[in-house]
């Protein structure tokens, strides 16, 4: 079909001053056991393209599901229509802009193993994991699933442009819920965030195995446990809440789009702005967040964007100081600043924008036990389960699946319900400790919502264990 | 698109073999969005979209495929060849399933409303003459919408609708805006702008230094889009029957210790006023009105086939995801020109932003204020508030600090277009109440 594509793309291109054509070719499987029952088996395969057109300043798209030469035809012509729409009011001209041209191709991971498992054992396997929750009858829901996605993506355009990448993603989850009265407690494996890049051999090496009966204990080992306490005190966070940390209030409010305003009306703004880059003290000094596209397994690696820009690793933030948004070739170009290959569609049917990818806090030098043995009172808390944050992403509150109460250097029991909140521009200051290598996981989610039109798009997020001091801190009613 | 969804059903029908069921839904769309910021076009173009998700059924043993569609019948149906023949080697692999509840009572339904909406270029042109002046940032989506179901016991529904929606905001110079939204099915000018010049209006008022408050209780009127971010929440699994069952609703305390909310709070899945179609993917036809909070109490629930099967209990046609796509609260008795005057010395909120549970099983929730939210005293705005974070118990902000809901109603269309342009729809009141504690 590619070869085809691609001979249309040099017959139907029209004389502009640029045109990019998108395909997006994806299929993806859904597995869901709910209390020991198969759910609904669902697949789903989405194909269609879009056509981009800068042309005299104006910039428009177009988008079908019809990959016809006449319907290919049809979204060349109104993709040039809008840009001359655009062209009257255009919020930047467009054509001024140096689009990057690559030819090459990339592919996710492949695990050694050639045998991938069928569908059958896939369900069998989930099954078999279902069974092992109930434990107990306080325990009143119970899932297990495996999502499984094959993505494969051209980008052609006028300046010489062909890139094509073929990513596999893999998604597996369970939770546990327990109740007694009105206390319901939900434990999910890695927080529903072992999202990776790769073959089925990421599911079957996932540990989500033998995980049922563990979050089963775990959620009736919180119905029993005391409310987190309240008031100020140290916050160490494991990387199953780290990336949601990550994503809200450093991955967002450096989305160079929502600096320059484009998301005002829905997703919101951000409380850095354009001259911050270059001195701004982001956070102490252990701080280092790095765009990372070179973990192949991470969820949202690739080689180029949608813009056609070659994604390199980059700090966006080094010992602490702001270095550069997460913005690709357009905003950069209207921003005057240099960002990072971060430009992307979450399909065929949406425009691509900026967006967060792999956005990582690179390891530091302590150990998990030296964190803990380091604070006179905290608590330690993982896997998100509640998060706000304001529309310029710095007044924050999040809440965990389980907490644990650290006194005097030691951890002293299970609690529940812990929360706590904060402001992104001192929350980062207060960063005392980072974890080494051994804390460090790959994480990621496939929900993160943006732009107009929406889309939600896949994100990747690698953290160590971190420590922070002075934190607010509560838990639930008693 | 009409006769292609039927000539579609047809060629369906002839795929099917021996005891095999089909049913299927189809979702399509023409649309154009239009993104604007500071007064310009940032990114304008048009989608055309074709999914069918086609379920086949061989007695308790399912699965369902969902397909982009070329719109092409000839073309289309290899597609459809493919689609059968791998669900129908599916089938073998799976187990019966239990839960599985299928509509056989033929219920045909078709709608296709009228419209007289203009080319959108022509909509575009009518808005920048007024908008480039201003810092204006948002969204214009415009164009038709399709919904069908489909199956084999020969039931057809259909639902086509062509309309707009303009969701903007205007931003003042000290980073403050008003936000506001036009949508419906015939685009009116006079109509736009007037809705532009009352939001222009409320730009003197933006323009006073912001004040900060202290943290802690204070009385505060939510407008009707304040309000429906709180409603919204509890379409995060509340009224869904399955999580009420399973423990996991946010009004799980209404069902289980009989706690109830003031009296004057009455809500309802109102399908029958709404914008969504009267009709469900699996072909369940929707009643007009599901009660489901009754004079403050927790009177039903979103019902899906499946949960109905499961816990033996009757079908309201809820989708798989229980969820609200029509909300509709009774109005009270506060007229809204007496808001000020009510609210007397407290916050105004115009809007809520970002919401989650703290803490589920006391229905507390946290969120942001946004947008154009003031500082009144003695009845008259005096300035502007800086953003701040709520967290409080609906529970009880719906209970004994209810003082009262507005007269009037507002009519809110979701602007959301994940995958697909939305045709979800609230209609409610604005809501005053007290000791409303803000944290941060």
């Amino acid at each position: 079909m590619l070869d085809s594509i691609r001979a249309q793309f040099k017959k139907l291109a029209p004389a502009v001053d640029f045109c990019s054509l998108r395909v997006v070719d994806e299929t993806s499987e859904k597995f869901v056991v709910r209390q020991d029952v198969l759910q609904p088996l669902s697949s789903r395969i989405d194909r269609g393209a879009m056509v981009t057109v800068i042309h005299r300043g104006g910039y428009g798209y177009a988008a079908t599901c019809d990959l016809t030469a006449s319907g290919l035809k049809v979204i060349f012509d109104r993709a040039k229509d809008w840009a001359k729409i655009c062209a009257k009011h255009p919020i930047t001209d467009f054509s001024k802009i140096l689009l990057p041209s690559y030819i090459g191709k990339y592919q996710s991971p492949d695990s050694a193993s050639s045998r991938q498992p069928t569908r059958r054992e896939i369900i069998d396997h989930l099954l078999a994991e279902s069974v092992t929750c109930r434990i107990d009858n306080r325990i009143v829901d119970w899932e297990a699933s495996l999502w499984t996605t094959n993505t494969h993506q051209l980008y052609l355009s006028s300046n010489g442009s062909d890139i094509e990448q073929q990513f596999q993603y893999v998604v597996p989850n369970l939770y546990v819920t327990a109740n007694a009265g009105s206390d319901t407690q939900t434990r999910s494996f890695g927080g529903r965030c072992l999202c990776q890049q790769g073959d089925l051999s990421i599911f079957f090496g996932s540990g989500l195995s033998g995980s049922g009966r563990q979050l089963a204990e775990d959620a009736l080992e919180l119905l029993a446990a005391p409310n987190c306490p309240s008031g100020k005190m140290d916050l160490l966070l494991l990387p199953s809440q780290m990336m949601l940390q990550i994503h809200e209030s450093i991955g967002h409010p450096l989305e160079l789009d929502r600096i320059l305003g484009d998301e005002r009306n829905f997703a919101g703004t951000s409380f850095v702005t354009l001259d911050m880059f270059g001195h701004y003290q982001f956070g102490s000094e252990l701080l280092n967040v790095s765009f990372d596209p070179t973990l192949h397994e991470e969820f949202s690696t690739y080689r180029w964007d949608d813009d056609g820009s070659l994604a390199e690793k980059q700090f966006v933030i080094r010992d602490g100081l702001l270095e550069r948004p997460l913005g690709g070739v357009i905003s950069q170009a209207r921003a005057g600043l240099s960002g990072v290959a971060a430009t992307r569609a979450c399909s065929w049917n949406r425009p691509p924008v900026d967006r967060i990818a792999n956005l990582n806090i690179e390891p530091g030098n302590s150990t998990l036990k030296t964190m803990i043995g380091s604070v006179e009172l905290g608590v330690l808390m993982e896997t998100n389960t509640s998060w706000s944050i304001d529309d310029s992403r710095n007044k924050f509150q999040f809440g965990c699946e389980y907490g644990q109460l650290i006194e005097n250097g030691e951890l002293k029991g299970v609690i529940k319900n812990p929360n706590y909140r904060g402001i992104s521009a001192n929350f980062w200051r207060s960063l005392k400790a980072v974890g080494d290598s051994s804390t460090f996981e790959v994480m990621g989610t496939s929900y993160c919502g943006k732009a107009e039109p929406s889309q939600v798009i896949r994100v990747g997020h690698a953290s160590p264990a971190c420590l922070f001091e002075n934190i607010e801190i509560f838990g639930g009613q008693d | 698109m009409h006769d292609f969804f039927y000539e579609l059903a047809k060629c369906l029908e002839n795929q099917i073999k021996g005891n095999e069921h089909f049913t299927c839904w189809f979702s399509a769309e023409d649309s154009d969005f239009v993104r604007f910021n500071r007064g310009a076009i940032r990114q304008p173009g048009q989608v055309r979209q074709i999914y069918l998700n086609l379920q086949l059924i061989n007695g308790l043993r399912h699965a369902n495929c969902s397909t982009t569609l070329e719109g092409n019948l000839d073309a289309d149906h290899e597609v459809i060849d493919r689609l059968v023949l791998g669900l129908r080697n599916q089938l073998a692999d799976l187990p019966k399933d239990p839960h599985w509840l299928i509509s056989t009572e033929v219920r045909s339904t078709e709608l296709i409303a009228s419209t007289r909406l203009p080319p959108t270029s022509a909509i575009v042109d009518e808005i920048m003459r007024v908008a480039q002046a201003y810092d204006f940032v948002g969204i214009l989506a415009a164009g038709p919408i399709y919904r069908g179901f489909a199956n084999s016991y020969g039931q057809r529904n259909w639902h086509e609708t062509t309309s707009f929606n303009l969701d903007w905001s205007l931003y003042q110079g000290n980073d403050m805006a008003v936000k506001a939204a036009y949508a419906g099915f015939d685009w009116d000018s006079a109509t736009f702008k007037e809705k532009f010049i009352s939001v222009v209006s409320q730009f003197d008022l933006l323009k006073r230094e912001p004040i900060e408050l202290k943290l802690g209780a204070y009385r505060a009127y939510l407008a009707p889009t304040a309000f429906g971010e709180m409603v919204g929440m509890l379409n995060w699994d509340g009224l869904s029957e399955k999580s009420l069952r399973t423990k996991q609703s946010s009004l799980r305390r209404m069902r289980d210790e009989g706690l109830r909310l003031d009296s004057a709070i009455s809500l309802c899945e109102n399908t029958a006023q709404g914008m969504s179609p009267g009709f469900q993917t699996e072909g369940f036809i929707k009643p007009g009105c599901i009660t489901l909070i009754d004079n403050g109490c927790l009177a039903g629930s979103m019902i899906s086939p499946r949960t109905a099967k499961e816990y033996g209990m009757a079908t309201n046609g809820a989708e798989d995801s229980e969820t609200l796509v029509s909300i509709d609260v009774q109005p009270g008795e506060l007229p809204m020109s007496q808001v000020l005057g009510e609210l007397d010395t407290g916050i105004h909120i115009s809007n809520l932003w970002y919401l989650n549970y703290s803490d589920r099983s006391n229905c507390r929730i946290t969120g942001m204020t946004r947008f154009a939210t003031f500082w009144v005293d003695n009845g008259e705005i005096k300035a502007p508030l800086k953003v701040m974070r709520f967290d409080d118990s609906l529970f009880r902000l719906l209970g004994k600090n209810l003082i009262g809901l507005t007269q009037e109603r507002e009519l809110l269309i979701d602007s959301e277009s994940y995958g697909q342009r939305g045709t979800k729809s609230m209609r409610l009141p604005g809501v005053l109440v007290k000791d409303f504690n803000f944290v941060l």
